[in-house]
């Protein structure tokens, strides 16, 4: 007696075929949607009250980072400029543009602007700027072409594997210091040469790893320790 | 003058003990008495009431899993010191007992020990049911249960792999293969079996589902070969994880350095008690279930007794285990060991150390005589001693080696909340009610199997023509 059709032997072992392909393209549809915007927020540039420019400024003026990021080099946290450092230029200039209304009631109330957070590692992430200016690596390692961006939007996912790539393999990215907020640095490589106490270099590897022994950056085991981040 | 003299005859021992399955039956009296269970049987109103209670304590497991993870594993007793509770004491309980279907499927398999065929099936299902109690705990003990999968090596965003020195990584692994293998086991041998039930289904809707499951079992020597092969290929890698896996459980104490936990006797003297705790839970359903289903013919007095004497060999190891850790308390000369052993006795947590020693190793020893090895009451009793004692073991192990650590001042006392007894009692209610439906839906012996006991199958052309 038959119960089933001729065809589902067909379908039987069709069955093995689909759910391997399912199962794996699954896999392969979660690796690809954590890596986008949609999960890291990447590239997504968030309103903000005053549409402030770091192209404007950085490019277009010559600021330098630390002239309103003043805690960079001491502190874990850059900092966020206060509406006085805004009002050292505008109260001279474009005093009456409309746009600039927030940052003057700011000055005037006394209450600081809003600003909408657009990098930001989760609680259970140590983060300290200080130390990452201090041993070479630069402002756009990280924060990806500030200097091109007229309202700022995260240029990297900052997830796990964003940091260990780094954390792993620091000759790979450190810079001398003096270049740590040169914007338009370039690594050696690629015909393009890097000066550094008096020598020439050619190779990014080459240079990363005299500016180790230099910078005193601890060992990639020490650095890959879970408690190095997760306090 | 010829008298008919009576010469005495040895009765040769294999005929003194009772037949592994009674005699008078035959290739389709098998077939029909075990799937009639599923097919003709009605349900029961006892069935019905039974399955009700277990069901409502499953709901109840769910109610106090919700709860937990809307306050988190504070609602628990665990404390500091005593950090490890109800979750991994119900955790090694459970998997210990998961252990028994796997050593008669596997293990009785390769030294074909055909006592096994007429309660593999159901001792297999058993395993199924308790390593999905047991992988529960570890789960929701972690506190964020959502982001269990951590522990799995996929490719993550994270750019890392788990801890592999933890042994907790370890668990991982052992329990996850142990429930695949097991599954994987069961559903194999499950194959002729789901044939006879498609076979012998009148409804075409079942038909169609059995056949599914069947997956065009015909019985043509050529399936019979793979089947067997594939069989003894499962039970070749079966047979490793009944060693394995609880010695991986028994690492999460063993390579710590907590007095109580730090000791090289825990690996055999856990598997050991696994089996134990797995023969005890295999009478406790097979004695109830051979009464309510009338399978006296199949699970004779045979597979009782030579349960009963797996339970005290076992048992006599975990004693000798006990022993060890008593004498070591002593002859280490280590003022921690000897004050746990001293802490153990006289603590406390004393008359539950002392109601571990009568249920696990004074009680048992009634198995020692015939007569409470044969008597299906006294086998049950017994069992349910053990499986009691077996619980108080890991409570022992893992409250009373924390509760009295290096520093008086790290000391305390470990009190359930009612959240813990809730899913205790509730994975006992979820156990039930998949073994509740487990016999009404599919064979609880293994038809095929059973066949193979009896005289028909077994073919002896030699002999015949020589006569």
């Amino acid at each position: 007696m038959q119960i089933f059709p001729r065809n589902s032997n067909a379908i039987a072992r069709a069955s093995l075929i689909i759910v391997a392909v399912v199962v794996g393209g699954l896999g392969w549809g979660v690796w690809e949607l954590e890596r986008t915007p949609y999960i890291t927020n990447v590239g997504v540039r968030k309103p903000q009250p005053v549409p402030f420019s770091h192209q404007h400024h950085v490019t277009g003026l010559g600021i330098d980072c630390r002239y309103c990021h003043t805690s960079v080099e001491v502190s874990s946290f850059a900092g966020i400029p206060p509406t006085k450092t805004c009002m050292n230029c505008h109260s001279q200039i474009w005093t009456n543009a409309a746009f600039l209304e927030p940052v003057r009631e700011s000055f005037r109330s006394g209450r600081s602007i809003e600003w909408s957070r657009v990098n930001q590692v989760p609680n259970f992430v140590y983060f300290n700027h200080s130390i990452h200016i201090n041993k070479g690596v630069g402002c756009n390692t990280c924060h990806g072409p500030i200097d091109k961006m007229p309202l700022v939007y995260q240029a990297a996912s900052l997830q796990m594997e964003f940091c260990l790539d780094c954390h792993r393999a620091p000759e790979k990215y450190v810079r001398p210091r003096s270049e740590v907020f040169n914007m338009r640095y370039e690594p050696p490589g690629f015909g393009n040469h890097v000066d550094f106490n008096g020598t020439t270099y050619k190779d990014q590897t080459e240079l990363g790893n005299v500016l180790k022994t230099q910078y005193k950056v601890r060992s990639v085991k020490d650095i890959t320790s879970c408690n190095t981040c997760h306090r | 003058m010829a008298t008919n003299t009576q010469i005495p005859v040895e009765v040769p021992i294999e005929d003194q003990r009772a037949p592994v399955i009674e005699p008078g039956h035959t290739f389709s009296t098998i077939g029909e008495k075990v799937s009639n269970i599923v097919m003709k049987r009605p349900v029961s109103l006892g069935w019905v009431f039974g399955f009700l209670v277990m069901f409502s304590l499953t709901n109840m497991l769910l109610m106090a899993m919700g709860y937990l993870f809307l306050k988190g594993t504070g609602i628990w007793g665990i404390t500091i010191p005593i950090g490890w509770g109800f979750a991994i004491i119900n955790f090694v309980w459970w998997i210990g007992i998961g252990h028994a279907g796997t050593l008669i499927s596997a293990i009785l398999a390769l030294l074909r020990q055909s006592w096994r065929n007429s309660i593999n099936r159901f001792a297999e299902a058993m395993t199924l049911f308790a390593v999905a109690c047991a992988g529960i705990f570890p789960l929701i003990h972690t506190g964020r249960p959502w982001l269990a999968y951590w522990m799995f090596p996929y490719p993550n965003s994270m750019n890392y792999w788990p801890q592999f020195r933890s042994p907790l990584i370890w668990d991982v692994f052992a329990v996850s293969t142990y429930g695949t293998i097991s599954l994987v086991f069961w559903f194999v041998g499950l194959i002729p079996d789901l044939a006879t039930m498609r076979d012998r289904a009148e409804k075409p809707a079942i038909r169609r589902i059995f056949g599914m499951l069947a997956m065009g079992w015909r019985g043509s020597a050529r399936h019979w070969h793979r089947y067997e092969t594939a069989y003894l290929l499962l039970a070749g890698l079966a047979t490793p994880l009944v060693l394995s896996v609880h010695t991986v459980v028994s690492f999460d104490f063993a390579v710590s350095i907590v007095p109580g936990w730090h000791t090289t006797i825990f690996p055999p003297y856990f598997v050991a008690g696994a089996i134990y705790s797995g023969f005890a839970m295999v009478l406790c359903l097979a004695i109830p279930i051979r009464a309510v289903y009338s399978m006296e013919d199949f699970i004779t007095m045979r597979h009782l007794e030579n349960s009963g004497k797996v339970m005290l060999a076992t048992g006599l190891i975990v004693a000798y285990g006990y022993g060890i850790e008593a004498f070591m308390g002593w002859y280490s000369g280590n003022t921690f060991d000897s004050f746990l052993l001293w802490n153990r006795l006289h603590g406390p947590y004393a008359p539950w150390y002392w109601s571990l020693l009568a249920s696990n190793i004074f009680i048992p020893q009634l198995l020692w005589l015939k007569k409470f090895r044969t008597s299906t009451f006294w086998l049950w009793v017994i069992s349910l001693i053990v499986l009691v004692g077996m619980w108080l073991e890991r409570f022992i192990i893992i409250v009373v080696s924390l509760h009295r650590d290096f520093l008086n001042s790290a000391w305390g006392m470990y009190y359930p909340t009612k959240w813990d007894w809730m899913t205790y009692i509730g994975t006992i209610g979820m156990f039930l009610t998949l073994m509740w439906l487990f016999v009404r839906v599919l064979p609880m012996v293994s038809i095929a199997e059973l066949r193979t006991l009896l005289p028909e199958a077994h073919v002896h052309e030699a002999e015949e023509v020589h006569k």
